[in-house]
């Protein structure tokens, strides 16, 4: 121990003092504070570009879940309005194919109608004719009959005849 | 991985060089051996002493010296300026205003007149009155030469800043991560994220002071400032002085009432806690101081036996060592500067910190 | 200096290097197991060895 302060130097000492304090402060002044502020300064600024470009990844995250939203309901929308599209196609083809069929029932109904009448008069044309061409030839007959006697009297014995018969 | 590599061939070493200076035991010239090996001794001890000369080195047996004197300024009944050349190295008294001074062992003494002799006492110390020394020393032009260089740098860095838009160049590039470095891995860490920069100032500059200096120990110029208990213990100081008066109210209670233990603990404890205060820049200061006095002795003993062993082998293989110890203090020049930094800013965490967490 | 004060440094000094080794060691081991915390790990190892370092210079130059 005393070896060790018999080395000691009061006057190194007070230089030491004197230059380290005076290097402390004036390095503090002219280089320490200036250093350490444009580092601070720039590590903020590189802190700030982080934090801008995280929030910018962020916004734009938001931007692109709004988009698939959107999306998402004009998909929904679509959907649902060629769902309404082919749903009032169908009903109209329904209505159509309903329309079509009573159409069809009642013209054919109209027709079998017509033909009906048609027939009808047909037939009674028919028997017009068939009674006016029956009385000719009743006629025709009754005349040549009538014109030879013996065969008026053959005549009138076969009807009456018949009329026994009956 | 490096490490392991390197250490094999120094075990290696070393355990040849045992070797060999056993076998060196029975050398027939053993006197001049001896003699050669106090020389070194004594060259070893006055390496590491401080000098009132800039003495580069010596030449013809220590007759001619190259280099230039430095002012003495003493204050005996008065201020007192003269030339360190008018010792001549230790052979003559020099008289100023007066009054007559001789060195012995690097230190200035005061003698009766011209012809005044230093009176010796136990363990050879002079009894001779010690006049207030506040030269110039060979030291002292090594601290201010740091300071110059210091100032230079790092005024020069700042400026680079303002001028590059916030960024470094030059030298910056360079010292920039260190700076960062101190304040990322020591300040930070140790002190807090919210105190630390008032400390900044002083752990940056101790940091690189105590490096640069410890380099400049490595250099051949032969100028070792850390080796001074003076200037270790200013730095100490300036450490102490500095938890002292940063040293808020937990701080104190801590060391006069510590909490959390009984009454009879607290009493003893005060004490010893007080004596910790102390102690802990004590320890501050002897580690510097040690480290760096071991590792100049050891490196230069090594260099010293490449004479005593006086053959190829043994020479090379002491210069072989010497160079591996000498990358070693390399290391040794900045893990000191850190590990002294470090435990500066431990001791402001401690005395700042205020969340009681016992 | 006398042989006893010599022989007590000695034991000191012993005592600081076992001390020292075993927080290298102890750092080796912590490294190895979390790779990750080198850096704290060795500021910690680095703190621990200077304060033994403190001991062992105290009493070598108590001596």
């Amino acid at each position: 121990m005393e070896e060790l302060f018999g080395g000691f130097s009061l006057g190194l000492f007070f230089w030491q003092a004197v230059l380290f304090l005076a290097l402390v402060f004036l390095l503090k002044k002219f280089a320490w504070k200036p250093i350490l502020d444009s580092v601070n300064n720039r590590e903020e600024g590189i802190k700030n570009a982080l934090e801008a470009a995280e929030n910018a990844k962020k916004e734009m995250e938001n931007l692109q879940a709004d988009n698939q939203k959107l999306l998402k309901e004009a998909r929904a929308e679509r959907e649902a309005m060629l769902k309404e599209a082919r749903d009032i196609k169908n009903k109209m083809i329904e209505d159509a194919k309903e329309e079509a069929n009573e159409a069809a029932a009642k013209l054919m109904a109209q027709a079998q109608a017509t033909i009906q009448t048609e027939k009808k008069a047909a037939i009674l044309e028919l028997k017009s004719q068939v009674a006016s061409l029956s009385i000719e030839i009743a006629e025709k007959v009754v005349q040549d009959e009538l014109s030879n006697k013996g065969k008026q009297e053959k005549l009138v014995e076969s009807m009456l005849g018949e009329a026994t018969l009956n | 991985m490096r490490k392991k590599i390197a250490f094999k061939p120094v075990t290696l070493l070393l355990l040849l060089i045992t070797f060999m200076s056993f076998a060196k035991e029975d050398v027939k010239h053993e006197e001049s051996g001896s003699d050669l090996k106090t020389e070194i001794k004594e060259y070893i001890q006055h390496h590491l002493l401080d000098s009132y000369d800039f003495n580069l080195f010596s030449y013809d047996n220590g007759e001619k010296h190259f280099g230039f004197p430095l002012p003495v300024i003493l204050w005996d009944n008065g201020l007192k300026v003269f030339s360190s050349s008018k010792f001549h190295h230790g052979e003559t008294v020099a008289e100023a205003g007066g009054s007559y001074y001789k060195l012995h062992h690097g230190k200035i003494y005061k003698v009766d007149g011209p012809n005044g002799e230093i009176i010796e006492g136990d363990h050879h110390h002079a009894t001779n009155e010690k006049p207030l020394d506040f030269s110039i020393t060979k030291n002292v032009v090594l601290i201010a030469m740091v300071f110059a260089i210091m100032f230079f740098m790092f005024s020069r860095m700042a400026k680079s800043y303002k001028k590059n838009n916030g960024m470094p160049k030059g030298t910056g590039r360079f010292l920039e991560p260190i700076v960062l470095y101190v304040r990322d891995e020591i300040a930070i860490p140790n002190i807090g994220e919210k105190k630390y920069k008032k400390y900044m100032s002083y752990l940056l500059t101790v940091f690189f002071f105590v490096w640069i200096v410890n380099l400049f120990g490595l250099t051949p110029i032969g100028m070792n400032v850390t080796n001074n208990i003076a200037v270790t213990l200013c730095l100490a100081l300036i450490t102490y002085l500095i938890t002292t008066f940063s040293g808020n109210k937990n701080y104190w209670k801590h060391i006069f009432w510590m909490p959390g233990v009984p009454v009879p603990m607290k009493i003893i404890l005060a004490p010893i806690e007080l004596l910790g205060t102390i102690i802990k820049p004590f320890a501050l200061m002897i580690r510097l101081y040690a480290n760096i006095t071991a590792g100049h002795v050891v490196l230069m003993s090594i260099i010293g036996m490449m004479f005593i062993f006086n053959n190829w082998l043994g020479s090379s293989l002491s210069f072989l060592l010497a160079f591996v110890l000498g990358i070693l203090e390399l290391l040794v020049a900045a893990l000191q500067a850190y590990i002294f930094t470090v435990l500066s800013a431990l001791y402001f965490g401690m005395a700042v910190e205020d969340h009681d967490h016992h | 200096m006398e042989i006893p004060a010599i022989v007590g440094a000695g034991l000191v000094v012993i005592g600081a290097g076992i001390g020292i080794g075993k927080i290298g060691g102890s750092a080796m081991e912590a490294i190895a197991r979390q790779p990750e915390a080198t850096g704290k790990i060795q500021t910690a190892m680095l703190i621990a060895a200077a304060l033994i370092e403190g001991i062992g210079f105290a009493a070598l130059f108590a001596v």
